[in-house]
């Protein structure tokens, strides 16, 4: 936009604007006219909430939508301290800039299920100011005091003479009203939408196919391209032959990028096509030779070492050393694809002076800047375009799939769309980190846990990722769910050993509570039957301190008839772990066949205590979801490695659960005025645990590692005696 | 020239008998609802309906569907119960995989008008989600058997 736009018609085109601008302390509320009078110092006016004459009531969405249902939850929050009415409420996505970033993290991504914690009181200042802008333009229309004015449900009523005006009437007066600075905002019993089950606004688009997600941009002039990336990890290239490829039909170009060598055709199964007829010879990688059987050796190897201390209450060594009753126990989980049903796309046009960006992306930040170091051109002159998500689950956080495309487009001087197959996406992930504990707990004479000392050997994300976060060595997202346990235990330690593998890590659903819940919550169970106590007692007799925990364990076992008898060949176990500020526990009822090993679970009670609630079938949805794929990952998913690399290629060997998998999921909403906690992630981690605990009741084994595959449960069910 | 029938209509195509139909879907028709999951018939991403009948799209080449009229997403009518039951039921979450589930749950319904909850488990079976929405889909589909058969 000019910087010559004077406020005046600033205000005339936009009617009533809120913007809601990120700062050093935090964020700040502006109206139209200050946002424009910041615009003529340079800085774009990029508005949150517009109302516009013709009586919309528009919010723009700042953070991705990936299944969360952010693109409602956020307009839900707004429209309630508006006292919009919902039927005129519209979103809109927020392109990339400085003005869209989260006002805690100082930049534009989603993740962490942080949205509604990181924007829910910027959205309900900037709606409450907009209400009290309009009751001020009513009030001064009519002449009367603005006491005697009510806004309710997109209209402003004189409450004397039952006068009333819509919102879009009043839309331009208002936007020259003084922006009060400290509106205020609704007591929670006033609310009007927040806290109710509001259907989504992106459900029809995304019923009848109309939704656009990365994979489907169509770009005038458009071309297709696919990459070939290194046979194994780190290989360079050393010889391209590709003269076959050069007689296809339909080729455009072949060329290096860093990434490996780019196809660029007119369709995609042309560019497919030219990559299959090339052969490249690639170099040696960083190490040929690891496999599965050599990962598994390094993680041992290190579980030896010194590491680094995150956690040190009392002495767990020492108290270990002389207790009477100890489990000294190895934990080891997989590494992870996401593997998302949308695979890794994105399209670019980089022009000189211009370059566009549509992606599936949880980083517009990140976008920007990857952009602008591969094309030099100034932020402003980048345009990013966020599509939907077809999943996310911390994957397109990362930036390897828009830098090739910004490559190539650059190369090739046209919109260029990537897209990856799925052999593609899942060799090529960053994921979840695979990752070994080494556990040494005792009880005291009284059956009370004196000591847990705890030692994790995992591979850091932040290193790469924000390694300005690493704080004296320690990724806390590898000890996440450790360092921060709840249970009350007098002598606790936890010790991180960084393995640095050639696999690249990164954000896995819920990240580290993903696979220390799992360990935590087993060895916790394994420490109850230890000292001959109920599983549930147990948990709570340890987190006096913890009366959100102990809620959310409640309200599980009770719903779920915890320590009523069960069915023939039922198992059942309980497990709880607080993530993202959120406290969930679950009870998994399960049935295996002895014979094949199968676990089928039949059903999972799931009590969730998140605070304030914004969307309750929101919650019920990504409680569900949490569950479905943290069941996925306990009983089916392992990432496999060979010659030095991923070698887990497609849904064959690396199945999903399906519907005939799924149990019966019931979730309960514990309600709390309590500090506000995410939603998009802790429904995982209990999950997994609580199965495995369940298998133990039903079996009396004891699965310390992960998938639960049939295979894995009838071995450890014939090694039961030993 | 290939001519495919595509919701009711015919499209002249200048393309060979070999290429697949769910590339030519999305990019030479523009229908961009059926997506691409796993190219391996694997995940059910790309499910229309041919002849009636639910079929991986990705597994199929323009020559495989000539003479054969195809159903995507797009075709689907508004008020058809699987889409009125599925917005009902709040069903989608990031969404990607939905289009071929309900192509596939269509299939059931034509077949069936009244599935036990095991039919439609047996139907759906192939169908992922990795948002996890299946108990949604599962009862979606049986919303829109009961609302089919009033």
């Amino acid at each position: 936009m000019s910087t010559s736009i004077t406020r005046r018609t600033f205000i005339k085109i936009a009617g009533l604007t809120i913007a809601v601008v990120s700062t050093p302390s935090g964020f700040d509320i502006l109206s139209g006219a200050e946002a424009a009078e910041e615009m003529t110092k340079g800085v774009n006016p990029n508005v949150w909430i517009k109302i516009t004459q013709d009586n919309h009531v528009v919010v723009t969405v700042n953070k991705s939508e990936m299944g969360q249902g952010i693109y409602t939850a956020l307009p839900m929050i707004i429209a309630d301290e508006l006292e919009a009415d919902w039927k005129q409420v519209k979103f809109e996505v927020a392109p990339a800039a400085d003005q869209y970033k989260d006002p805690v993290w100082g930049s534009q991504a989603t993740g962490g299920s942080s949205s509604i914690r990181h924007m829910y009181e910027p959205l309900r200042k900037a709606g409450a100011a907009a209400r009290e802008m309009l009751v001020t333009a009513a009030a001064s229309n009519w002449k009367v005091p603005a006491a005697e004015c009510e806004a309710s449900q997109g209209l402003v009523k004189h409450l004397p003479s039952n006068r009333t005006a819509t919102y879009g009437e009043l839309s331009l007066k208002a936007a020259a009203v003084d922006l009060p600075k400290e509106p205020k905002l609704k007591k929670e019993s006033q609310f009007r939408y927040i806290g109710t089950s509001l259907p989504r606004l992106d459900i029809l688009e995304k019923t009848d196919g109309t939704a656009k997600f990365g994979i489907d941009t169509i770009v005038p002039d458009m071309l297709y391209a696919t990459v070939s990336r290194p046979y194994n990890y780190g290989a360079k290239v050393v010889v391209v032959h590709d003269a076959a490829a050069h007689k296809l039909k339909g080729l455009q170009k072949i060329f290096q990028i860093d990434r490996g060598v780019a196809f660029c055709a007119d369709t995609l199964e042309a560019a497919w096509q030219a990559k299959k007829s090339t052969h490249i010879v690639w170099g040696q990688g960083t190490e040929p030779a690891m496999t599965n059987e050599s990962l598994e050796k390094a993680f041992e190897t290190s579980l030896v070492k010194d590491g680094i201390i995150a956690r040190k209450d009392g002495d767990a060594q020492k108290t270990f050393a002389k207790a009477p009753q100890k489990l000294d126990l190895k934990y080891s989980l997989p590494y992870l694809s996401h593997a998302t049903m949308e695979p890794m796309n994105c399209t670019a046009h980089v022009q000189k002076e211009r370059c566009d960006i549509w992606a599936p992306t949880q980083n517009q930040t990140g976008v920007l800047m990857t952009a602008q170091k591969i094309t030099g051109l100034k932020p402003e002159q980048i345009h990013v375009h966020t599509t939907y998500l077809g999943g996310g689950f911390g994957r397109r956080f990362e930036q390897d799939f828009v830098e090739e495309a910004v490559q190539i487009s650059k190369e090739v001087g046209r919109p260029v769309k990537v897209i990856w197959t799925r052999e593609e996406d899942m060799q090529n992930d960053y994921f979840r980190p695979g990752n070994l504990s080494h556990i040494q707990a005792a009880l005291d004479e009284k059956g009370n846990v004196a000591a847990w000392s705890h030692k994790i050997v995992c591979p850091s994300i932040f290193a790469r990722v924000f390694p300005g976060m690493m704080k004296n060595g320690i990724d806390n997202a590898a000890v996440e769910g450790l360092s921060n346990m709840e249970y009350e235990i007098p002598n606790l330690s936890v010790e991180y050993v960084r393995i640095d593998t050639p696999v690249p890590v990164g954000f896995w659903r819920s990240v580290g509570s993903s696979h220390n819940a799992f360990t935590v919550e087993s060895v916790i169970d394994e420490l109850a039957h230890l000292a001959k106590k109920d599983p549930l007692k147990f948990r709570l007799g340890l987190l006096g301190k913890h009366p959100r925990a102990q809620r959310v364990l409640q309200v599980a076992a009770e719903k779920a008839g915890w320590g009523k008898p069960l069915k023939k060949g039922i198992g059942r176990g309980i497990a709880y772990h607080l993530s993202f500020d959120s406290y969930v526990a679950q009870v998994a009822d399960i049935a295996v066949n002895s014979k094949d090993g199968t676990i089928q679970v039949k059903k999972v009670v799931c009590a969730v205590d998140c605070g304030s609630v914004v969307n309750p079938d929101t919650i019920k949805a990504q409680m569900m979801g949490g569950i479905v794929m943290g069941l996925s990952s306990a009983l089916k998913e392992k990432i496999e490695f060979a010659r030095g690399k991923a070698v887990t290629e497609n849904f064959d060997t690396y199945p999903l659960l399906t519907m005939s998998e799924t149990p019966e999921i019931e979730v309960h909403i514990v309600t709390s005025n309590d500090k506000l906690g995410g939603i998009g992630e802790p429904g995982v981690p209990p999950v997994a645990p609580a199965v495995a605990n369940a298998l133990f009741n039903a079996t009396g084994v004891r699965m310390r590692s992960l998938p639960m595959t049939p295979e894995a449960v009838v071995q450890a069910l014939k090694g039961k005696k030993t | 020239m290939i001519t495919l029938k595509v919701n009711g209509k015919s499209h002249s195509l200048d393309i060979s008998p070999e290429v697949s139909l769910l590339w030519t879907i999305r990019d030479h028709l523009k229908l961009t609802g059926t997506k691409f999951g796993c190219g391996k018939g694997l995940c059910g991403s790309c499910t229309v309906q041919v002849d009636g009948k639910a079929e991986r799209s990705c597994q199929m080449t323009v020559g495989d569907v000539q003479g054969k009229s195809i159903t995507t997403i797009e075709g689907m009518p508004e008020t058809h119960p699987l889409k009125k039951a599925w917005i009902k039921e709040q069903v989608a979450q990031c969404g990607y995989c939905q289009p071929g589930q309900i192509m596939q749950a269509a299939e059931l319904l034509s077949k069936d008008k009244n599935p036990s909850e095991a039919k439609i488990i047996k139907a759906m079976d192939g169908n992922f989600c990795r948002c996890g929405t299946y108990p949604r889909i599962k009862s979606a589909i049986m919303l829109a058997a009961k609302e089919g058969r009033k």
